[in-house]
């Protein structure tokens, strides 16, 4: 009963944080520009055409009835059609948000699988040689641009030692679709060339886009573990003479990585907004590079629709992460 | 004074904090001199069609790019325009969100709460996607990437100021002050703030890292202020086509990107160590 009201308690947030998500990319499309249409309409709209496209969109009503009928449209998932693709940009997107959430999830696990045990490491042994060095590894994965990174990761494996394809997401056909995710599907349908190229593909954009990730989980990784070893009940069992393995894997990790978890759940945020750039740079066809490619053509519309779909995406990770978090951690429960 | 000197000799005590101060100092002193340091200053908006694409060498430290201009000297005159970015991005977003911040904090009611969850949307979507929106409606310039800076960053302000200003509330000397008859007008800009400005300060070294990234990110995405402006982040996405064989070109760039947001991430670690010392690195939150 407790975890119900705890959902409806969290629900109650998220609404008015999506309504708030709306309210905001309302304002930046209809509100800010001098006139909304001709942006919508494109560069090579006549001023007939214009009109014309006001008076069906609805614009030369009032803003709050605007408004109304922005949020009825996207809670219907109508967000206009792509001025270039001349498709709905629901399904423009719907289309390539799995090639966009294979690469967060690779780049996800590739910096859990590392970063995690590099900072308990990292912690344990502290101030040594390793800890140096991650330290300024840590330090350069913040401060890097994502976009360089991935051109410099080009310029080496692909382009000189030739060890990676360029870019893109394959060569040849896609597996047969079952999830939309390459990897899965060519390893559900037994097809381990595919499984290997779509590999070699994804190696530097999830590489690209993991290292800042990487560097934060070794940060808090670092910092909890270094929390936990200098609380007063580690310091109670080294004086009980308990072994030190026992104390390390028993009780500093167990009690240090729940804040871990949570940081993972966030890392999702660092993730998606990188995807956007990392796409662009090894033109891997998800919704990052859909929203690039829009700049480039001023396709209004499609620029708009990413925002609130990125964001909305966004918001709803948050959400998951803070009810998961409550589910692990019995002290959250309780508030 | 005293004050600034106790903090500046701390901070060249601790070793990254100095990487991050020469690195920052580094960055002003190239932005001014632009124009003596530079080998070719006259050529960051000329062309040359002679000497495009010429790699490093004595006459160009740096090569040249596509347009035959000294890479070096477009790189210096681009610091000017990161400075330019980030001092007033992150000045307007710190002159937006702090009041914010402090008005939200003091005050208890549906204003307060109305002023926070505003900033917690802006918190909740990642600050490139809703930075794009805006660029994108206002169109690439260099004032409309620093307006999409700052309209996204403020909420980090607020956060901070709103958070600092309700736990001091609760300290007895703000608490006798107000009793002694001081105006909440009083009460906060000459008793809260002071008291509250190491975090902002903090937040605000971080910040200028964070949204040199950001900028560098929306230059290079087309967003930026429009060519031949020497911006890095445009000039690496005007590099690619001519990889790998001009590899100068994208490298240069990147790095000056690189060591700029290290300088100003380093400076706010020690910044914090020495103005914050309950968060102070090297005891619970190392890092």
């Amino acid at each position: 009963m407790r975890l119900l009201a705890l959902l409806l308690h969290r629900l109650a947030w998220f609404i008015p944080t999506l309504l708030g998500l709306l309210a905001v990319t309302f304002v930046i499309s209809r509100v800010i520009p001098a006139d909304p249409v001709a942006l919508v309409a494109g560069e090579t709209a006549t001023p007939a055409q214009v009109e014309a496209l006001r008076h069906d969109l609805g614009f030369d009503r009032p803003l709050p009835v605007q408004f109304l009928d922005y949020v009825v449209r996207l809670v219907r998932g109508d967000m206009g059609t792509s001025i270039f693709t001349r498709r709905p940009i629901v399904d423009d997107l719907t289309h390539r948000l799995p090639a966009t959430i294979e690469l967060t999830l690779a780049a996800m696990v590739v910096s859990v699988v590392i970063g995690i045990p590099l900072g308990v490491l990292s912690a344990l042994w502290r101030n040594s040689l390793l800890d140096h060095t991650l330290r300024v590894v840590t330090v350069s994965g913040l401060a890097i641009a994502s976009f360089w990174l991935g051109i410099m990761l080009q310029l080496l494996f692909a382009m000189r030692l030739g060890w990676t394809p360029l870019n893109g997401r394959l060569q040849g056909f896609p597996p047969r679709t079952i999830t939309g995710f390459y990897l899965l599907d060519a390893a559900l349908t037994w097809d381990w060339t595919t499984f290997g190229i779509a590999l070699l593909h994804l190696a530097l954009p999830a590489a690209t886009l993991a290292f800042p990730a990487l560097a934060t989980l070794v940060r808090f990784t670092r910092a909890g573990v270094l929390d936990v070893m200098q609380s007063n009940f580690v310091l109670y069992e080294r004086a009980m003479g308990l072994p030190r393995p026992v104390i390390i894997w028993k009780y500093i990790l167990r009690s240090s990585l729940t804040s871990t978890v949570t940081q993972i759940g966030l890392l999702f945020g660092i993730l998606l907004a990188g995807a956007v750039v990392t796409e662009a740079v090894f033109d891997w066809p998800g919704i990052g590079t859909y929203a690039v490619n829009s700049i480039l053509r001023s396709d209004y519309n499609a620029v708009m629709g990413f925002t609130v779909w990125a964001g909305a995406i966004f918001i709803v990770v948050n959400l998951l992460v803070d009810v998961a978090h409550s589910l692990v951690d019995p002290r959250e429960r309780t508030t | 004074m005293t004050n600034i000197w106790f903090v500046l000799t701390r901070l060249a005590r601790d070793r990254s904090a100095l990487i991050g101060l020469v690195l920052i100092g580094g960055l002003i002193l190239t932005a001014l001199l632009a124009p003596v340091l530079s080998t070719h200053p006259d050529d960051v908006f000329e062309l040359h069609p002679s000497e495009r694409l010429k790699p490093p060498g004595p006459a160009h430290w740096l090569g040249t790019d596509r347009m035959g201009a000294d890479v070096y000297s477009r790189l210096l005159f681009g610091a000017r325009i990161t400075i330019l970015i980030g001092v007033i991005a992150v000045g307007a977003a710190l002159v937006i969100g702090v009041p914010i911040g402090l008005v939200a904090g003091y005050h208890h009611g549906w204003f307060s709460d109305l002023l926070m969850r505003v900033s917690d949307v802006f918190l909740a979507v990642p600050q490139v996607v809703l930075a794009i929106a805006i660029a994108q409606t206002l169109g690439p310039s260099l004032p409309n990437v620093i307006l999409a800076l700052s309209v996204t960053y403020w909420p980090w302000f607020a956060r901070v100021v709103y958070a600092e200003t309700r736990s001091l509330q609760k300290e007895v000397f703000i608490e006798s002050t107000g009793a002694l008859g001081a105006s909440p007008w009083r009460l906060t800009v000459l008793h809260v703030l002071p008291n509250i400005a190491s975090p902002i300060i903090v937040r605000a070294s971080i910040g200028m890292g964070f949204t040199i990234l950001t900028a560098a990110a929306l230059g290079f995405l087309g967003l930026g202020p429009p060519p031949p402006t020497p911006e890095w982040g445009r000039t690496i996405a005007e590099s690619r086509e001519f990889l790998p064989d001009a590899w100068w070109y994208a490298a240069a760039p990147g790095l000056a990107i690189f060591l700029t947001v290290m300088g100003f991430n380093l400076l706010g670690d020690g910044l914090r160590d020495v103005l914050d010392p309950r968060l102070r690195r090297g005891t619970a939150r190392d890092g």
